[in-house]
């Protein structure tokens, strides 16, 4: 294990590439490279990377990235990429077809401002836009929960119990251009910990079969019903590849989420990605001043983890949810789920803060603002656009 | 998990398999048939986008293919066949990886994809299966569509040229382009054996008669593109590296009006034969000049694919 100064993109090239390799006594791995802010050293890394069995092909357009992934996947070797946000979008009807596919590619979302506006800074609303795609979702806080949730996500993608592809969403600039120092594997134990890639519907001469045809409503429905079946497995999957890695490499990654000083809370903020650093943070101080006040660090998003987020929850007076992404004529997105899983509870006030949109800076002062604001209501309200407000 | 299931119900000697649905007189079918002569029993990997071609299949979980599909994303089937073709030959498979699309997703929707395929000059054989029209929804026009034909979105006869695809692709100085006619069979099989002894990008463009679309009579479809061809219409031909031209056929003086009488997609629109004949004495004057400045003589080595 090197311990180095490294950027999330770094960091997230260097493990892509690991993986990949780890790969290379079975079918090989290839990526689908397109270059797009604040992504691109991500695939300059790949680009430069000198495998022993695989290709980082660069094609013209995040569409055809995804394919490329897919032809990849179909052809049974370990397939990766990475966008943000505009090049998300741009890629979206191939990023529902590897869900529906069922190929278990794992792509790193660098979450960017969807535009227009013109706009390269953090927001959640471009990864968000493809939670219905038939992908896990996780969003991480930090650069080594980043490297840490990219070697789980090739484990859960390709166990034979999910076979679904895998999006690790990380905040666009805020960790993936800083640098901070990171436990990096070695390759000896990405090779222990990432079995071969084994994609059991993978095209085959011997074995000719179409993929993707025609089918009618019922085998259809039949299809989209297994993939939920295969969602509701990702926690206990998630578990053991948790148990794994600390086998492997010494620490305990996350979970579904983390709950932070919630049991003696009434009051509990929800967040992801690195606002929830930032919300740890002011709540570590606050209880220095004797307020009980919990947190929530929401990791994974798709499938929804309800049971741990209700047992958490069920019981508290007052709960904020801190969402850097915007559903128009409705919400924040994290609140929007929450509330689903929380309904029945005994829950008072469920309140929702949009904050950050477009990258703006969710300091302290906001936290505390928020904070302030939430142990003051009695009542649920409609979400809360606090820095436009205030 | 059901998507992995499609079986197969009966033996896979063949490509396209007895009792499939297409239509009769479906210049793809035969084309599919041909292509299997001309592979002499190498079992290709297809990548096929949106169109009638993935309608063949028919539905889950039986196949009206007998060799491995994948059923792309309309745009996608060039961008999938490089992943596909490059887990083969890291993996020294050498199957062929074959696109196999309609006009559609090649000329229009498909044509960046394409395009950066044939540029990366991808280890890939790309089949257009032209039948000028988007068959599958019913007969809409393309930028394939010929001018002045009719179609379901061009009523009043289509006032836009033919894009001309071969130019596009051979510009990409890929190793093999050629044309394919159902109508000269030793052409097609000598085209498909070339093809496939050829490494990289190669493009391969076959006029496809539609008699849903052409309004044609199904049992017509060979006579058409006979017609077609021996009018100078659609000119058989191959370019090496995009710099070195053969005519494979040339046309006989057949009128035009053989191709066009015998299809109401001409006939009820109001379509100047004499310009369109123009047309085409000016496509061979252009080609017969590409023949005359950049002959292909002798066995034509392709530019082989450099990776790195």
């Amino acid at each position: 294990m090197a311990r180095e100064l490294i950027t999330g993109n770094g960091a997230a090239g260097y493990v892509l590439a690991q993986a990949g390799e780890a790969n290379r006594s079975a079918r090989g791995c290839c990526c689908g490279a397109y270059p797009i802010t604040p992504q691109t050293e991500i695939i300059e890394y790949l680009r430069g990377f000198e495998f022993a069995k695989g290709r980082v092909v660069p094609v013209e357009s995040e569409h055809s990235a995804m394919a490329v992934c897919i032809g990849a996947s179909l052809g049974g070797a370990r397939a990766f990429t990475a966008s943000s946000a505009n090049g998300l979008a741009y890629m979206a009807e191939n990023v529902f077809a590897a869900g529906y596919f069922r190929l278990p590619i794992v792509m790193i979302a660098v979450n960017r401002t969807l535009g227009p506006p013109w706009n390269i800074w953090a927001d959640q609303g471009d990864s968000l836009a493809l939670r219905d795609a038939a992908w896990v979702q996780f969003y991480v806080e930090s650069h080594q929960e980043l490297v840490d949730t990219i070697l789980m996500a090739f484990r859960i993608a390709e166990d034979s119990r999910v076979m679904l592809p895998v999006m690790v969403c990380m905040d666009g600039f805020i960790v993936s251009h800083t640098q901070m120092v990171v436990d990096l594997p070695e390759q000896q134990q990405v090779d222990a910990y990432l079995p071969t890639c084994s994609i059991p519907h993978r095209l085959n001469v011997d074995r000719p079969a179409t993929v993707g045809g025609l089918a009618w409503p019922r085998e259809t429905e039949h299809m989209r019903h297994e993939i939920q079946q295969a969602m509701e497995r990702v926690p206990a999957v998630l578990e053991e590849a948790r148990g794994e890695f600390e086998q492997v490499f010494g620490r305990r990654p996350h979970g579904v989420m983390s709950a932070e000083y919630v049991d003696e809370a009434e009051t509990v903020v929800v967040a992801s990605n690195t606002i929830a650093r930032t919300v740890r943070n002011v709540i570590e101080q606050r209880r220095v001043g004797g307020e009980a006040i919990g947190l929530v660090s929401a990791k994974l998003f798709r499938p929804f983890p309800r049971d741990a987020i209700r047992a958490a929850l069920h019981d508290k007076r007052r709960v904020a949810v801190l969402d850097r992404n915007h559903s128009p004529g409705s919400g924040g997105i994290f609140w929007q789920e929450i509330a689903a899983t929380l309904q029945g509870c005994d829950v008072e006030v469920l309140q929702d803060y949009v904050v950050g949109l477009g990258g703006g800076d969710v300091t302290p002062d906001v936290v505390n603002r928020i904070i302030d604001d939430l142990v003051k209501r009695e009542t649920s309200a409609e979400p809360v656009w606090e820095e436009v407000t205030a | 998990m059901s998507i992995a299931l499609t079986t197969a119900d009966q033996p896979c000697e063949h490509i396209l398999r007895a009792g499939n649905t297409n239509c009769a007189g479906c210049g793809m079918s035969l084309g599919l048939q041909l292509l299997e002569q001309g592979l002499d029993g190498a079992r290709p990997t297809l990548a096929i986008p949106a169109c009638c071609g993935i309608v063949t299949a028919g539905a889950f979980p039986t196949s009206g293919y007998g060799v491995p599909v994948a059923a792309t994303t309309f745009a996608s089937s060039a961008a999938v066949a490089t992943g596909l073709s490059t887990i083969a030959e890291l993996n020294e498979e050498t199957e062929p990886v074959i696109c196999w699309a309609g006009d559609g997703g090649t000329y229009d929707i498909g044509l960046a994809t394409l395009s950066a395929a044939a540029e990366r000059n991808e280890n890939i054989i790309y089949i257009c299966y032209d039948n000028e029209i988007y068959g599958n929804t019913g007969g809409q026009r393309s930028s394939a569509t010929p001018e002045g034909v009719r179609t379901t979105t061009t009523p009043k006869g289509k006032c836009e040229v033919k894009k001309d695809i071969m130019r596009i692709m051979t510009a990409h100085r890929i190793p093999y382009a050629a044309t394919l006619s159902i109508a000269h069979r030793e052409d097609f099989l000598q085209k498909i054996r070339t093809a496939a002894a050829t490494r990289g990008f190669r493009f391969l463009l076959l006029l496809s008669p539609c008699p849903t679309g052409w309004k044609s009579e199904p049992d017509e479809s060979v006579d058409l593109i006979e017609y077609a061809v021996r009018c100078g219409l659609f000119p058989l031909y191959e370019v090496f590296d995009g710099e070195r031209y053969r005519v494979n056929v040339r046309p006989d003086g057949t009128p035009l009006e053989e191709y066009t009488s015998r299809q109401r997609r001409y006939t009820s629109a109001d379509v100047d034969l004499g310009h369109l004949q123009s047309e085409i004495l000016k496509q061979w004057r252009l080609l017969d000049g590409l023949c005359n400045a950049f002959p292909a003589e002798g066995k034509m080595a392709g530019r082989a694919p450099k990776r790195n």
